[in-house]
């Protein structure tokens, strides 16, 4: 127990210290324009990575697995499918006319209601079998990007050039408004997540056991994707798709902490979260002078992470 | 007392994996449940646990449906150890048998629930390896490991689906004893399915023999321990023999030819 205290301290600490980074480092003009510039960009930050790693860790949980996340479940996929459709359907105009929060909301609402048909029908069909569910998410990813490719084929380029700006995650341009829609969202769906990590142990011992237990493992399995959903869908929906942040938090707070306890692990990979998204920001504006993007990082290190894990699993 | 009236089940509507099943299971004895594969026994199982919705049927645990009742309330009264325990979380031993008491605790054990893993923990002499990781034990170990934790659940039922697989022998006979010892000391009603009729012969108080999702044979050692009534559940000619007392099925001794269990040929009776 000694050692997981230890640990969460540290995350705590080291949370800390990369919000402070990145809001004083190599500050050259204005400090009043730049703090609130980057105080800005830093609660979009924390807000996406809290989410991402909070929701990822406990998908793992409900499917049973360490390689499955919503990303890689094809859920990224889906958001750039919906996009496109939404483009194509009602035309930039429409978006452009509608408001911050009620495109928003529009978003949101979609990638989570087909996000959570997308996961009760995996989950059901397919139940626990690791390979079959990721070999699904490969097809259920290929199958939206390529629709998605087929639709913006017909956009006239001007939309196309619109629905381009939507697609990428980006933190540079975040809108105020957005981000506050987008931070109570996200603290209602971290707090609601709260009376049910103990029952998320019990989930972590697979659906007989569960049962067994006395867990009406059905609820709780529901209740927490449709958290999840809501949590991953308005991250996503702020900053656009980051296909293997999830995975690549998810993974890294269970070696840190190493401790079966739900009650440590989702705060824990919430920091680790802010602390991967910070942290990597950080790297994307100092080290490489912002000629790369967060998602190119993350992606990156996170489909290496990916291949290393699906190749220790076969081993397994 | 568990009730089983009408049960059947069907993964496809074609065939019948539980067809029609009527029992009872009063408290306080051993019931092993056996018969060849596919012929029901972890699907009545997982019945009676709830694990699974029948076709059509009902369970009842001291009057209330299992399916419709209180989940904690089932789980207060029955525990079930399915046979495929693969956790993908990183448990210690007391971390496992602790789950036990989460029907009462929802988590948040309270110092009675710490002195019941303690018990228990003792009682399956894993006191000493409290603090080692499931993957780091052996078979028989983790198997211990998981009937503490169904031990701590405190409950009148036990269930456990064949609790004996990818033991050895060493590990089955104590795995064996220690599960008579809960039904004799701790006074709990242990159902299980196992392989060998002779284990369920020597331990158990009542054998129920399971073929093509109905029950053929149901009673004490000494009656189902029969050539006419072993061949009832296995379509087989198997000679018993007597020793020391105990009935021993000799199934490995080449009198395989498979019969009707209709109408069962000659039986040839060891001497």
């Amino acid at each position: 127990m000694g050692r997981v205290r230890h640990t969460v301290l540290g995350l705590g600490v080291a949370v800390a210290l990369a919000m402070l980074a990145y809001l004083v480092i190599d500050v050259e003009a204005s400090w009043s324009y730049a703090l609130d510039l980057r105080s800005r960009q830093l609660a979009a930050l924390v807000v996406v990575g809290a989410a991402i790693g909070a929701s990822s860790l406990v998908f793992q949980t409900i499917a049973g697995s360490r390689i499955l996340t919503p990303g890689v479940m094809g859920f990224d996929a889906l958001y750039v499918f919906i996009q496109t459709v939404i483009v194509f359907t009602l035309g930039p105009t429409a978006l452009q006319l509608m408001g911050i929060p009620e495109r928003f909301l529009l978003n949101t609402g979609l990638l989570a209601l087909f996000g959570l048909i997308l996961f009760r029908w995996l989950f059901r069909a397919h139940s626990r079998n690791l390979f079959v569910l990721v070999l699904v998410g490969i097809v259920i990813g290929a199958l939206f990007s390529s629709l998605a490719t087929l639709a913006s084929r017909m956009l006239s380029p001007d939309d196309y050039l619109t629905l381009q700006t939507v697609l990428f995650a980006s933190f540079n341009t975040v809108n105020l408004q957005l981000l506050l829609v987008t931070a109570a969202v996200t603290s209602v769906g971290l707090v609601a997540l709260v009376p049910m990590l103990r029952s998320l142990d019990v989930v972590d011992l697979g659906r007989d056991a569960a049962l067994g237990l006395g867990l009406d493992y059905h609820r709780a399995v529901t209740r927490a994707l449709l958290l999840v959903t809501l949590l991953v869908a308005t991250a996503t929906a702020l900053v656009g798709p980051m296909l293997f942040l999830g995975l690549l938090v998810a993974n890294l707070t269970r070696q840190v902490v190493p401790t079966h306890r739900h009650t440590i692990l989702v705060p824990a990979a919430a920091a680790v979260g802010v602390i991967c998204t910070v942290g990597g920001q950080l790297i994307v504006t100092h080290v490489f002078a912002l000629n790369t993007t967060l998602s190119v990082i993350v992606n990156l290190v996170g489909g290496l992470y990916f291949l290393l894990l699906l190749l220790k699993a076969v081993r397994l | 007392m568990i009730t089983v009236r009408d049960l059947s089940h069907a993964y496809h509507p074609s065939s019948k994996v539980l067809d029609d099943i009527g029992i009872d299971l009063p408290p306080g004895q051993v019931t092993a449940l056996v018969g060849a594969n596919g012929a029901g026994k972890s699907t009545l199982l997982s019945a009676i646990a709830r694990l699974l919705t029948p076709t059509s049927g009902q369970v009842c645990l001291d009057g209330m449906d299992v399916a419709t009742a209180d989940p904690s309330q089932v789980a207060q009264r029955l525990a079930v150890l399915r046979q495929d325990n693969r956790i993908s979380a990183r448990l210690s031993v007391i971390d496992l048998v602790r789950f036990g008491r989460f029907p009462y605790s929802r988590g948040r054990l309270r110092p009675e629930d710490h002195a019941i893993v303690e018990q228990c923990l003792e009682y399956v002499a894993l006191g000493d390896l409290r603090d080692r990781f499931l993957d780091e034990l052996s078979g028989g170990q983790r198997q211990r490991a998981f009937i503490a934790m169904v031990l701590a659940q405190d409950t009148e039922y036990v269930l456990l689906d064949e609790p004996l697989n990818n033991l050895d022998l060493v590990h089955s006979a104590a795995t064996m004893q220690l599960l008579r010892r809960a039904a004799d000391e701790l006074g709990r009603t242990v159902v299980l399915v196992l392989h060998d009729i002779n284990v369920a012969a020597a331990y158990g108080d009542r054998i129920v023999g399971m073929r093509d999702g109905r029950v053929v044979v149901d009673g004490p050692p000494e009656q189902v321990m029969t050539p006419p009534a072993l061949a009832d559940i296995f379509g087989m000619q198997i000679a018993v023999h007597e020793v020391h007392g105990t009935f021993v099925a000799l199934h490995w001794s080449g009198h395989s030819a498979p019969s009707a269990p209709s109408a069962p040929t000659p039986v040839e009776w060891a001497l």
